[in-house]
């Protein structure tokens, strides 16, 4: 009983934890930033474009434009190969197929990002530039919003399909004999009932998955460009604010304020994954009550 | 027409499930297959109307006719096999969808109806057949979820009857279910019997007893004994019925 006790106080500790570290980082983020939200306006920082860190400007807007676009390019791409990829693992493969392709996906979602970046700059780059690219504008270096999207989402693949594999296992066999035992095929069984289901489930998912495309760092930063302007198209290069964070950190104490101009750089992101989060956990309770 | 199955063999991977089934299952009747846990019941039930597909490794030999045609062998359309044998599975399993949808689910898979008005008249007399249209009259629209457990079952039940099957196969359809709900599915299947060919895995050998047009006894994946109700209860055959039926063993 006392060492029930003591486990329990123990587990709830390292719970606390936890969380304390996540308002840790917020509190000191929002410290280190203060300098640079004295000076301007929080307005002004958020939609200025101007970046001259010589004269004391920051202006955020091409950096949250960036990391947006990366983002979006990323999700928009890998989240229909993930869920058909996912639907077919648990709905139609076979066991010796699983058996072969668990693993791959798992080697996948283990690679350190900086062998994607290298795999993008090899390969997803002179593509842009050599065969893509060509076709829409007159030059095109390949380091573009379009390179990071593509090597964003191709790392952010193995991530979604074992959170869709994990969402569409939840779903009891009964319910899909139940849909296949009135005539229904596979597939209607699988958008009408298995999709219907666990549409929360997809939802929390694709929402992981985008926190973690927003704060990648390395393998973006390789590929996209890392040239400051807003983007007018995917083929322009880009420059997401993780990128921005990591190039400039060694440079910032030469100049005043630049340190607290990249701790509110990290800050954004910070306050966009969490009301990102916040936002869809409103969204999915809303959902599940409407659906029970 | 009844349904015909000829020296039927079940193998999953090395091991066979089903030994040389010959069955004839009456038709507009109440079969009752009983025999104890893992004996080859529900195996059986998903052969006839080929959900055993989805088990892997899976092998069947010999004849299944139903309506005269053979539905053993690749060249069967399942879908349509599937709707003219209905489920009714050991714990209900309501569509993540309204009432109206789950019973109107069939149907719309099938494309029975092409105008809504007729839908919506057959969901209302599926959902009369089995007693639940006065419990949900006004309600449904809202989710099957917040069913109690033998409305639920008695709603799958409605939902299977929505796609005009001929067959019925309950698995153990009331095993989950208060002793009340339980009587209320029995007795609808009694009903339904003048309209639909029946056939039923139990566990309990009073329930059989109850409702039993025919008893199918099975051990270790062989059929034992079959034959009508009576004639199973009060003068077994086989040594191994008696005992079963005896409690000697379950």
């Amino acid at each position: 009983m006392v060492k029930d006790k003591l486990a329990q106080s123990v587990m709830l500790g390292l719970c606390l934890f936890s969380i304390l570290m996540v308002v840790t980082i917020a509190v000191g983020l929002y410290l280190k930033s203060s300098p640079v939200l004295e000076n301007k306006s929080l307005w002004s920082l958020l939609s200025s474009s101007e970046w001259r860190p010589m004269k004391g400007e920051f202006g955020f807007f091409p950096f949250i434009i960036g990391t947006v676009w990366v983002t979006v390019l990323a999700i928009a791409m890998a989240f229909p190969i993930s869920l058909f990829t996912a639907i077919y693992l648990t709905e139609y493969a076979k066991s010796h197929v699983k058996k072969f392709v668990f693993p791959a996906l798992d080697i996948l979602a283990g690679l350190p990002s900086v062998i994607y970046g290298v795999w993008g700059v090899l390969v997803i780059v002179p593509w842009i530039s050599n065969r893509f690219a060509p076709h829409f504008v007159d030059f095109s270096s390949g380091y573009t919003i379009l390179a990071a999207g593509i090597v964003l989402g191709i790392m952010v693949i193995p991530l979604l399909v074992s959170l869709f594999i994990e969402v569409f296992s939840s779903v009891p066999m009964e319910l899909r004999e139940a849909s296949l035992a009135l005539g229904a095929t596979r597939w209607q069984t699988t958008h009408k009932v298995v999709l219907r289901k666990t549409l929360s489930g997809v939802a929390a998912a694709t929402v992981l998955a985008v926190s973690r495309a927003m704060g990648e760092t390395i393998a973006v930063l390789m590929v996209c460009g890392c040239v400051i302007g807003i983007p007018k198209s995917i083929l322009d290069p880009g420059y997401p604010i993780p990128a921005l964070i990591a190039n400039n950190y060694g440079e910032m104490l030469s100049m005043p304020l630049y340190e607290s101009a990249l701790m509110f750089a990290a800050l954004i992101l910070f306050a966009v994954v969490l009301v990102f989060n916040l936002l869809s956990r409103i969204i999915l309770y809303r959902l599940e009550k409407t659906q029970q | 027409m009844a349904i015909e199955i000829q020296h039927l063999n079940v193998y999953i991977k090395e091991n066979q499930i089903l030994k040389d089934i010959c069955l004839t299952l009456p038709e507009k009747q109440i079969t009752c297959i009983i025999g104890p846990s893992g004996c080859g019941k529900s195996t059986l039930l998903r052969t006839i109307n080929r959900l055993i597909d989805s088990t892997e490794h899976v092998r069947l030999e010999g004849k299944v006719l139903v309506d005269g045609k053979d539905i053993i062998g690749s060249g069967h359309e399942i879908t349509e096999l599937r709707r003219k044998i209905g489920l009714v599975s050991q714990r209900p399993c309501p569509l993540p969808m309204s009432i109206f949808d789950n019973v109107a689910y069939g149907c719309r898979i099938n494309r029975m109806y092409k105008k809504h008005r007729q839908l919506i008249y057959n969901v209302q007399k599926q959902l009369q057949a089995v007693g639940l249209w006065d419990e949900v009259r006004g309600r449904v629209r809202t989710s099957a979820t917040r069913l109690s457990i033998g409305q639920q079952q008695r709603l799958c039940l409605a939902r299977s009857l929505a796609v005009e099957p001929e067959y019925i196969l309950a698995d153990e359809a009331t095993s989950a279910l208060d002793p009340i709900s339980s009587k209320t599915i029995e007795d609808l299947f009694v009903s339904l019997k003048s309209q639909y060919s029946i056939i039923m895995v139990t566990h309990t050998l009073h329930q059989a007893l109850r409702i039993a047009d025919n008893v199918v006894f099975m051990y270790l994946g062989e059929v034992v004994e079959s034959g009508p109700a009576r004639q199973i209860f009060e003068q077994p055959q086989q040594e191994l019925t008696r005992k079963y039926l005896s409690g000697i063993f379950s």
